[in-house]
């Protein structure tokens, strides 16, 4: 029947687990701007096709 | 293809000037510079995500020498240690994706920078760099070369590290985590079973609760005790003190039913309401954090000038380092820091930001120039005569105005009702225990208790943010961008609107151009046309632009005379196009030569002129006359009253006129129509209006680009929306409506609380439904309202 103290504790640990993870991303500043890193996430994918021409020569290099 | 324009900043191709790179069209050799450097380094990506996203780079030299004295740059980085240096510059280009990408992508095009982050709210992106790889000075070069010329000034010299105060964050977060967890946990409670398995862990459930509400009494609430603290001080009762003593009470009565074993106490209703306040407050804050509602003069000036020291050797100074006697080398759009006496022969001076004037003043030899205009053309010479802070616009900044912080200097709605609330509620609290005591001393505390829990006006304070927080939107979505939610509260209390003339009824985009005199025939307007082509004066580029489309000449000979005017000659006949003097016209009137105007004379035959006026905004006339049926409506102009005839034409009869206003009188204008009792809202645009600004109960400043110039004020509206001003006025009144009708219906759930409580009946259970449906229903009744309000005013 105690199992009931280690359930509730374990979850309650949890929780406090994900208060400590958002005040240190409020902390380093994640939430001052909501705007820019939606757009960044979507460039990822454009860089990567831009440097073929760079990464050509490196490639040829290692082979 | 000529319809379509320019492949780097969209702008439409003139004919003939098209050039031709790479299978793409370019307007210029700027744009095309651009994509080469963008090609260069295979960034051409940057014109993927957004079609045309940029814009033309502009002519900079020497213009950031001042970034190679050391005094200066340490002012200017935000960090510096060893070789890493971090800057943070506001770059006002910086509007879409292309843009994001482009800046982030800078460590391509300049190895010297290993980091480069954009706030795009902000318009700001930061920099880390490598100081033995490459300057500060380089860098700002670099982004000015690819068309995003950083803003740097004054401000930034003074400016640190900005400290975020991100409180409200975290007491959120406080809150919501105690009120989720606490809910979780009364959960068994609410059921009331009778069952031995629970009951054996009833303590130990309200235990937790107890350890969890912790956090939110102390720490999530803590800033309801302060404000009410600080009101019992200044004896003015706000809606804090019902609040704060609701929550005191219910923390008391909830410990007190916990250790005595009566129930579960009301921790749950508390941590809710906590948390329901704060989202309230949170909700109330909308920032523009791409505007700024704090500037003065130090955001408009330079950090530093170009002295010329007495051995004829240029130096960058700081602008605070400038003293009288010093002379000033300003370059082609450079501000004038200071004022002082034109040393070289002629200056054209902008002074669109003081002023809202759109055409620049001539200035000769020996005049004086005042701090605040910008040089338009040549590099000119001048010496100082005042030093920073004494010049004559910056000593408005010494005004007390600006002197004290007003925090509030206003009683809210809120704070109005709660006047009567607190001691009504009082009241009842006493009268209910009053008459419990004969009967039971138990209950008499407990209906004493529950009177001050049920009655904390939760529902009431929370109207007014909400209502206020979705107005702000609302507004915002449609430029008006407002400083924060009391300025709605004064929009609706103002009773005598104040204009500005010069840049806020008129528009400093374009002026009125007329013409004048003999009729000009084609072949003439071909031969004025062309000469004025050459020429790159202010006012020629602004009738150049008037004039239909011409074909093209050839102009022969062209001579441009500094501060009088054109002499050419095309096709054997000679042209001047100038100042009245400089036509040698001795029939003109003195009286009219002081208008702004171009005079014509072809082969000694003297045409006409064309007058430059300003122009005033579409719809103004309907504005006013809208407005005249509920406000007092005067306009304050700093110009002489040459445009009184015709602003008597076009604004309604009552309307007060008052020229040849200088800044200070501006301010006192104001001051007078208050202590009269006025509420006054003042409408203007240039620095010369920020005392005003100040001093008004509401300051709107007129922006023709937000995200550049505006004085300090209250609120900022795109100047596109102007002739809107009334439907805001409208809104704001709506406002104050919506919070008057939910007060009476949080009124409403306070009685039926009361009447739980005051009959000694009020069960955790029935507060812990009461209080959150009340603060749903309101939530949604403002929201509501306040959207179908915005919308029925459209019509």
């Amino acid at each position: 029947m105690s199992v009931i103290y280690l359930l509730i504790s374990v979850s309650i640990c949890v929780a406090i687990g994900f208060f400590i993870a958002f005040i240190i991303a409020v902390k380093s500043g994640q939430y001052d701007d909501d705007y820019t890193p939606s757009v960044r996430m979507l460039f990822d994918d454009e860089t990567k096709i831009t440097p073929q021409n760079n990464n050509s020569p490196t490639e040829e290099k290692q082979v | 293809m000529s319809e379509q324009g320019c492949f780097h900043c969209g702008i439409t191709i003139p004919k003939n000037e098209e050039i031709n790179f790479d299978e793409k069209k370019f307007c210029c050799n700027g744009c095309k510079t651009v994509y080469e450097i963008f090609s260069l380094h295979d960034l051409t990506c940057y014109y993927d995500f957004e079609k045309s996203p940029g814009a033309t780079p502009q002519d900079i030299a020497g213009k950031y020498d001042f970034l190679d004295n050391d005094a200066i740059l340490t002012k200017v980085l935000e960090f510096q240690e060893g070789n890493t240096s971090i800057v943070s510059l506001n770059i006002p280009h910086i509007h879409c994706s292309s843009c994001i990408w482009i800046l982030e992508n800078l460590n391509r095009i300049q190895s010297g920078i290993s980091i480069s982050q954009v706030n795009f709210p902000e318009k700001r992106v930061r920099i880390t760099f490598k100081s033995d790889q490459v300057s500060l000075k380089e860098i700002v070069y670099l982004l000015s070369s690819i068309g995003y010329e950083p803003y740097i000034s004054l401000e930034n010299y003074e400016t640190g590290k900005s400290n975020v105060d991100r409180s409200l964050t975290y007491k959120l977060g406080v809150a919501f985590f105690c009120f989720g967890n606490i809910m979780l946990l009364s959960f068994p409670e609410y059921f009331e079973i009778k069952e031995f398995w629970l009951d054996n862990y009833k303590p130990f459930f309200r235990f937790l609760i107890f350890i969890l509400a912790l956090p939110s009494f102390l720490y999530s609430a803590s800033g309801y005790y302060v404000s009410a603290y600080h009101s019992i001080k200044t004896r003015m009762l706000n809606i804090d003190i019902p609040i704060a003593l609701g929550i005191i009470v219910m923390f008391i009565r909830s410990t007190y039913d916990m250790l005595m074993d009566h129930g579960p106490g009301f921790f749950d209703s508390l941590a809710s309401l906590v948390f329901f306040m704060l989202l309230g407050k949170m909700f109330q804050i909308k920032t523009y954090s791409f505007l700024s509602f704090e500037r003065d003069f130090k955001s408009y000036f330079p950090i530093a000038v170009t002295r010329i020291n007495s051995d004829t050797s240029e130096e960058s100074v700081p602008i605070y380092d400038v003293l009288k006697g010093n002379r000033l080398l300003i370059r082609n759009q450079e501000l004038i820091p200071v004022d002082g006496i034109l040393i070289s022969e002629k200056a054209e001076i902008d002074y669109s930001f003081v002023t809202g004037e759109a055409v620049p003043i001539t200035k000769k030899s020996g005049d004086k120039v005042f701090a605040g205009g910008k040089q338009i053309g040549k590099v000119i010479e001048m010496e100082v005569l005042h030093s920073v802070s004494q010049s004559y616009l910056t000593q408005l900044w010494s005004n007390e105005i600006f002197q004290k912080k007003v925090n509030q200097k206003h009683k809210t709605i809120t704070d109005k009702i709660s006047r009567y609330f607190t001691p009504i509620l009082l009241l009842i609290a006493f009268a209910g225990f009053g008459y419990w005591i004969f009967i039971d001393a138990n209950i008499a505390f407990n209906v004493f208790t529950a009177v001050l829990i049920v009655a904390c006006p939760c529902a009431l304070a929370l109207t007014a943010p909400f209502t206020f927080g979705n107005i702000l939107r609302i507004m915002g979505k449609q430029k008006m961008y407002l400083k924060n939610a009391i300025v709605i509260e004064q929009l609706a209390k103002v009773d005598t609107i104040v204009f500005d003339k010069t840049g806020t009824i008129t528009t400093n985009k374009k002026s009125n151009i007329s013409y004048e005199g003999k009729e000009i025939d084609e072949e003439n307007l071909i031969l004025i046309k062309n000469v004025l082509r050459g020429s790159n004066h202010p006012l020629s580029r602004m009738l150049y632009d008037f004039l239909p489309e011409t074909i093209r000449i050839k102009v022969d000979d062209f001579e441009e005379i500094t501060g009088k005017g054109i002499l050419a000659s095309v096709e054997n006949q000679t042209i001047k196009i100038g100042s009245a003097s400089f036509l040698e016209q001795s029939e003109l009137q003195s009286s009219e030569i002081e208008k702004t105007a171009l005079y014509i004379k072809i082969n000694d035959v003297y045409l006409g002129r064309f007058n430059f006026k300003n122009q005033y905004r579409d719809g103004l006339r309907t504005l006013f006359s809208t407005l005249s049926k509920n406000y007092q409506i005067k306009v304050l102009s700093g110009d002489n009253d040459g445009e009184r005839a015709t602003l008597e034409t076009l604004l309604p009869k009552n309307t007060e006129l008052i020229f040849n206003q200088k800044p200070d009188q501006k301010l006192e204008f104001i001051k007078k129509l208050q202590e009269q009792g006025q509420n006054v809202m003042m409408v203007g645009d240039g620095l010369n209006d920020a005392g005003a600004l100040a001093q008004s109960n509401v300051g709107v400043s007129i922006s023709e680009n937000v995200n550049v110039f505006s004085p300090a004020c209250d609120a900022i509206l795109d100047a596109s929306e102007f002739s809107r001003l009334d439907y805001f006025l409208n809104l704001s009144h709506n406002a104050i409506k919506i919070i008057k009708m939910s007060f009476i219906l949080s009124l409403l759930y306070n009685v039926v609380g009361l009447a739980f409580a005051v009959t000694g009946n009020l069960l955790p259970l029935v507060a812990a439904i009461i209080m959150p449906l009340s603060t749903i229903t309101i939530v949604s009744f403002v929201t509501f309202m306040s959207n179908y309000f915005s919308k029925s005013n459209l019509k």
